[in-house]
């Protein structure tokens, strides 16, 4: 990434000043890095159990549609994506020191984001009120449990986004140190990809 | 100087004595100080360490005196223990909660939360942690993942039952066990610590990576920096799928999803599959960073560079790497594909050989050497000593027609405790006594510490050894009675013998608690550096300031150049400048 | 410290013994080399007066032979094993005419389904026992395990086999019992309260003995 301004005495959004050569980066970015290792690991233990779990059992699972509502899924998959994009047009704006997009364009992510946790609340009641619930099988097992999980890793996201942007507000950003907008980006980015796999192998196959 | 969030080292003036006075509570309860942060971790898993080896007195006491009242039996409830006599559901909690207790509460945390803690930083010439703020976190947040854990024992139904394996489908169902909240309980605890661990990691290996001082190049960290750093990965990257299965278990005890039980097409052989995949990482997490204290110790005590360093670097990265394709060996007999079982067989057989090496090149280090025998050396060569029979007694259950008969006995039991107690356990005692002097500025009375390593070493391979025999001539692992089977009859001498070295054994540890507490208030006064060893944390005040150095060190060497014959004294501190030498003497890294 | 494993009574307990035999050689010369040079280093390497510790770091050449030593030593007993291995667990291991029956774990006792006259397991007349497991000595059994509830294991150390049982699988282990006598079956995967008493009792009987026990519908009619 560019560092479009002058180096300050201490240039916040580069390694350390004065320590060995690391991987490059400053502090917190690596640190979201690694973090998300964890979470690779983590959903790779959820999305494996699945995958187990389907290929031995393929008759527990319904065709695709038959039970869980694709179209309005496609939609808000899309709407995720977007949020994405008006993640990454945030921090293309701080990067220009440009605070009034940083603004308007993290509260975009956050609605979107806070929409998307919404339809996925209003899906699941709509499933249970059908009596597709997490104790229906394989299928209500794997479903609620993958899905849930990656629920709560956007409403988390969601929650540090509203924090990023309420720092926004306060003028705690700029060109030269906007590294909260960077790693939470980081982890939106984690997150929009997550939900991308979950789409095809939970609502497409 | 402005910082906003929490102050990585490198943008903070490090020497800048903090102007202001801190209250009690931001300094010593809530502080960001990951020297003082390893100290709450000391307390808290010594503390877990007591109730584990507790638990371990009255699993013994049953298998000693079987059906016979425990002295002092009588304060337990009748639920436990009706007349001090133990209940044979209460038995199998024992071992559960024995088990949880010490790997997850004791040693886990005593060598990744305290030694990661306090060395990491201190070694690699850095003011902190990246994180201090995290730091603080990940050990608050393993605070209530204990009590919570405690809180098993008190619940309807008893604590967890299921073994610290907790296989289903015995652990998701409370009408095959009698236990329901308790499980309940120990899933959470673990997900909450699990949380904790992860927290550590990611602090862990970011400071490793981004602020090691100038000249700390990568081969010359220290060996306990190299294993807590794999180490702190290889946490990173299991404790998530442990995670995992664990909510799988809690969902299907809870909300009925059929992850596990095969009523509606669950797999009782997937909770095996991921929790020894997660499993296997783990017992690496519990040894890595003890081979690493070993290594600077025992470098130390002979006074002489550790031999084959790259090579020792290079077995630990392969240790960390070759665990992750071995899992299946703690599943030869559960009717998984006995294919697999082969290639897991040879992995297995495989993983041997970077221990090997290990253990050839810690006598590679004492060969030709000069050796001082003080406390931490003694514990340092008995963690080998132990290691190497934990890790032959390993080759045994590795090939699966000996494993058939040995599994789920207590030749089993005896390997992982020869490993966990003879070898982690052991460089526990010796990075304690090693570093106690840094962190609390007073030195453990020597004397008192020999009479507690003697006893203990002895009445450790009492009790431990004998579990061979056992475990040869067929007993069963978590047996509330042996003597049901007439086969095993014959062998409740030696269960009584254990048992009676295991109450040595216990009794003995109070001898290191006292010392441990004694000391901190009137042990002799530490000097920056007993050991004459060449590491960072020695050229600082024992203990170090806030912020450990005064200006950031230059590193200039490795950390093992004792003997060197650049100068007079038998050591060489990594950051100590020489004037520039005339004929370059193989210059080491 | 008795390193002996007390009598095998199958003929696994042949191979299997002996694979442990050679592994207590090799692991024990290990341990001695090891633990003697430890021992001798501390001694004759402790700190004397006036004398400065070597200024070594290390042998390339001796890491290279110890370690190729080491590799090749577990290769070959891993190798070793595994013949064994496919021998007694393999899937395609069992013997012709073994004789069958179904070995259903339960918490806490072993339910042991014979098959009728007819030698099919799965027909009217096949016959189940509490607890009890009978077989001909010299004939090849094969177990299939079932459970119940938990997963249990079916242990019988006199004949070296152990194979767990898992609700919701079937799984096969034979064996061929060598010997005639009483032996013990024990359940070695933590099953819940009742593990520690789920003891079974298996009885080898001579080929005629068995025909009688078999014919009679598994009746004790022969003495004890």
């Amino acid at each position: 990434m560019a560092h479009a301004t002058a180096m300050l005495d201490d240039d916040m959004m580069a390694p350390p000043r004065g320590y060995e050569q690391g991987m490059g980066v400053y502090n917190e970015k690596l640190g979201m890095w690694v973090f998300l290792g964890s979470e690779v690991m983590f959903f790779t233990a959820l999305i494996g159990a699945y995958i187990i779990l389907r290929v031995a059992h393929p008759d527990a699972w319904k065709p695709p549609g038959e039970v869980l509502n694709v179209p309005l899924t496609a939609i808000n998959t899309f709407l995720l994506i977007c949020s994405s994009v008006t993640m990454v047009k945030a921090f293309a704006a701080i990067q220009d020191g440009n605070l009034a997009g940083l603004k308007r364009w993290l509260i975009a992510t956050v609605l979107i984001g806070a929409g998307f946790v919404g339809v996925q609340v209003f899906e699941y009641m709509h499933l249970m009120s059908v009596g597709f619930v997490p104790s229906e099988g394989l299928y209500g097992s794997t479903f609620y449990t993958m899905t849930g999980f990656h629920g709560f890793h956007v409403t988390v996201g969601v929650i540090c986004m509203i924090y990023v942007t309420w720092r926004a507000f306060r003028g705690k950003y700029s060109a030269a140190d906007h590294r909260g907008v960077e790693v939470v980006g980081l982890y939106w980015h984690f997150v929009d990809l997550v939900w991308i796999i979950l789409f095809t192998i939970v609502y497409l196959i | 100087m402005a910082t906003i969030t929490a102050p990585t080292a490198g943008h903070i003036a490090t020497g800048e004595a903090h102007a202001h006075e801190m209250s009690f509570l931001r300094k010593y309860i809530f502080s960001t100080d990951h020297k003082i942060i390893g100290i709450q971790f000391l307390i808290m898993s010594l503390v877990f360490l007591l109730v584990g080896g507790l638990l371990a007195m009255v699993i013994r006491w049953q298998l000693g005196f079987p059906g016979q009242a425990m002295p002092g039996g009588g304060v337990l409830p009748d639920t436990m223990a009706p007349d001090g006599i133990v209940l044979p559901e209460f038995y199998n909690a024992l071992v559960t909660m024995h088990g949880t207790f010490m790997v997850f509460f004791a040693i886990m945390p005593l060598l990744v939360g305290v030694f990661g803690n306090y060395l990491i930083p201190l070694k690699i010439g850095a003011p902190d942690m990246a994180f201090p703020r995290i730091n603080m976190a990940s050990f608050w947040i393993a605070v209530p993942a204990g009590i919570m854990m405690i809180a098993g024992f008190v619940v309807e139904g008893g604590h967890a039952a299921a073994g610290w394996t907790a296989y289903a489908p015995l652990s998701e169902r409370a009408d095959l066990t009698g236990v329901s909240m308790g499980q309940i309980l120990w899933c959470i605890s673990l997900i909450i610590l699990g949380l904790s661990s992860i927290l550590g990691s990611f602090n862990y290996i970011t400071t490793v990576i981004n602020l090691r001082a100038p000249g700390m190049h990568w081969f010359r960290l220290p060996l306990s920096i190299w294993a807590l750093f794999v180490t702190a990965i290889l946490v990173l990257l299991a404790m998530p799928i442990l995670s995992g299965a664990i909510i799988m278990l809690l969902f299907d005890q809870t909300l009925g999803t059929h992850f596990f039980g095969p009523a509606q097409g669950g797999q009782p052989l997937l909770w095996q599959h991921l929790f020894w995949f997660f499993g296997h990482p783990e017992v690496y997490i519990l040894i890595l960073p003890a081979m690493g204290f070993a290594s600077d110790i025992i470098a130390n005590g002979s006074r002489k560079p550790v031999f084959g360093y790259a090579s020792m670097v290079f077995a630990i990265l392969a240790i960390a790497v070759l665990g992750w394709g071995v899992w299946g060996h703690h599943m030869f007999m559960s009717g998984m594909n006995p294919t697999l079982g082969t290639s897991f067989m040879i992995s297995t057989m495989l993983i041997a050989v970077p221990s090997a090496i290990k253990v050839f090149n810690w006598l590679g280090t004492i060969w030709g050497g000069s050796v001082r025998f003080h406390v931490p050396m003694l514990h340092a060569v008995a963690f080998v000593s132990m290691f190497i029979i934990g890790g032959l007694s390993g080759i045994f259950m590795a090939s699966t027609p000996v494993d058939i008969y040995i599994h789920d006995t207590y030749f089993i039991v005896a390997h992982l405790h020869y490993v966990l107690f003879g070898g982690s356990l052991f460089a526990i005692f010796a990075a304690i006594s090693y570093w106690y002097p840094k962190m609390f500025g007073r030195m453990m009375n020597p004397f008192w510490a020999k009479v507690h390593f003697v006893i203990t070493f002895i009445a450790y391979n009492g009790v431990f050894f004998p579990m061979h025999q056992l475990g040869l001539q067929g007993h069963m692992r978590r047996i509330f009675d042996p003597n049901e089977y007439e086969f095993l009859q014959h062998l409740q001498g030696i269960n009584t013998f254990i048992s009676i070295s295991a109450f040595v054994l216990f009794a003995a540890q109070f001898i290191f608690a006292i010392n441990f507490i004694a000391s901190w208030f009137v042990g002799a006064k530490a000097p920056d550096n007993p050991w004459d060893d060449n590491g960072l944390e020695w050229t600082v005040a024992s203990p170090p300031p806030h912020g450990n150095f005064a200006t950031i060190p230059r590193v200039f060497r490795g950390p093992y150049e004792y003997s060197s014959p650049l100068v007079e004294e038998d050591f060489l501190p990594q950051n100590r400048e020489l004037p520039p030498q005339p004929a370059a003497s193989a210059a080491h890294t | 410290m008795n390193w002996l494993l007390p009598p095998g009574a199958s003929t696994f307990a042949g191979e299997i013994d002996w694979l442990y035999y050679v592994i207590l050689w090799v692991t024990g010369i290990a341990f001695v080399a090891t633990e003697v040079a430890l021992v001798w280093f501390l001694i004759r390497y402790r700190a004397r007066p006036g004398v400065r510790a070597r200024y070594y770091h290390g042998n390339n050449k001796a890491e290279v032979v110890w370690t190729s030593v080491t590799a090749i030593a577990v290769l070959v007993l891993g190798l070793m094993s595994a013949g064994g291995w496919n021998r007694i667990k393999g899937r395609d291991s069992v013997p012709p005419n073994a004789f069958p029956v179904i070995v259903h774990a339960k918490q806490f006792e072993w339910e042991i389904t014979y098959p009728g006259p007819d030698l099919q397991l799965g027909t009217a007349d096949d016959f189940t026992v509490r607890n009890q497991l009978h077989v001909p000595v010299d004939r090849a059994i094969n177990a299939t395990l079932t459970s119940e509830d938990a997963i249990h294991s079916f242990f019988v150390p006199a004949w070296r086999i152990k194979q767990d049982a898992v609700p919701g699988m079937r799984i096969q282990v034979w064996f061929q019992p060598t010997q005639t006598g009483e032996f013990e079956i024990a359940c070695a995967e933590l099953c819940g309260l009742g593990h520690y008493r789920m003891r079974g009792s298996v009885t080898v009987h001579s080929e005629e003995e068995f025909d009688r026990w078999h014919r009679n519908g598994g009746q004790l009619a022969l003495g004890q």
